[in-house]
């Protein structure tokens, strides 16, 4: 007895610097989207200099949706894991938040477009509805227009190939 | 002197509290801009994440400013209002967050190390052993004491 409360404290301050420690090693910024698994919220942006991008329209294939702006200093870096997500045959939609329509447009002619089709979020209500904190962020939508999942930050072409690759597949598998 | 003082009283008066409400953001019913003030302030900046938006300059705090107002206008109540960015953002986006299942740990915590603390000082204090400072000196001290002084 005399033992056991000697050691209880030590074991409580062990278990609790473990579970703080625990803590350090996660990303406070990394939120849980709301979204997993519930319909992609309603928008219909104005095209850059094409058609209104609808979500009414993310049907019928699994699509990846990137949130994005020319402003945005992560975008670059994630521009050509996005270029290769399209070459190899899975559509990437986007929507440019709250940027201006010729900083789009110059980052595009600078960059490359993989986007099958873009709006443009100027208000940056859909990105509020999107429950976007930060670009780049992208969802993967499923075939019936659920968000399936969700990226914070740039996708890494290690991402791509290990975790939204095969992801897309097993939705383009589903009924 | 007087001069400096009176200039240093004349900058704390001027020193307003500083808010990231903009003029131009603010309802025109002082009523309807005052609860929106106060929802603001439950409502976390996410980007910035420990201030409010009410606090934050952050262009996003701002967009997430005009929304509560304009669900206000809409006629929405405070407490939907609040669902309706919860909605979006997760009980994260509360400064307070609501007693629920996973929320207990966080709020019942400090209640349970208390109730924990106390049960241990409890057993301490009646584990302690009698101490004899109270006996009266044996003979043998005694006489020690006597050849000493």
């Amino acid at each position: 007895m005399q033992r056991l409360l000697f050691i209880a404290p030590i074991i409580a301050f062990v278990g609790l610097a473990g579970f703080l420690g625990y803590g350090l090693t996660q990303d406070p910024k990394q939120l849980p989207s709301q979204l997993i698994d519930r319909p992609l919220p309603e928008f219909a942006l104005p095209g850059i200099d094409g058609p209104v991008l609808a979500s009414a329209s993310f049907r019928g294939e699994p699509r990846l949706l990137n949130v994005w702006a020319s402003w945005c200093a992560a975008c670059p870096q994630e521009h050509p894991v996005l270029e290769r997500i399209a070459a190899e045959g899975f559509p990437v939609y986007g929507i440019a938040w709250k940027d201006k329509p010729d900083d789009s447009r110059a980052f595009l002619a600078r960059f490359g477009n993989p986007y099958a089709g873009l709006g443009m979020d100027q208000a940056g209500r859909t990105a509020i509805d999107l429950g976007v904190t930060g670009a780049p962020e992208s969802f993967v939508v499923d075939k019936r227009g659920r968000v399936r999942f969700k990226i914070v930050g740039p996708i890494s072409p290690e991402q791509w190939e290990g975790e939204i690759k095969p992801l897309m597949q097993k939705l383009r598998a589903e009924a | 002197m007087r001069r400096l003082l009176l200039a240093l009283a004349l900058a704390l008066a001027l020193a307003a509290p500083a808010t990231a409400v903009m003029p131009d953001e603010m309802l025109a019913d002082p009523a309807q801009e005052q609860r929106a003030r106060s929802i603001s302030k439950d409502l976390r900046c996410v980007v910035c994440q420990n201030q409010s938006i009410d606090d934050s300059d952050a262009p996003l705090a701002r967009d997430l400013r005009l929304l509560v107002r304009e669900q206000i206008t809409l006629g929405k109540t405070d407490a939907e209002v609040r669902d309706y960015v919860v909605a979006r953002y997760g009980n994260f986006v509360l400064l307070k967050p609501p007693v629920e299942g996973d929320t207990l740990l966080l709020w019942a915590g400090p209640f349970a190390v208390l109730i924990l603390g106390g049960i241990g000082v409890a057993v301490w204090q009646r584990r302690k052993p009698v101490t004899a400072a109270d006996a009266p000196l044996s003979d043998a001290e005694r006489a020690e004491l006597d050849r000493l002084s």
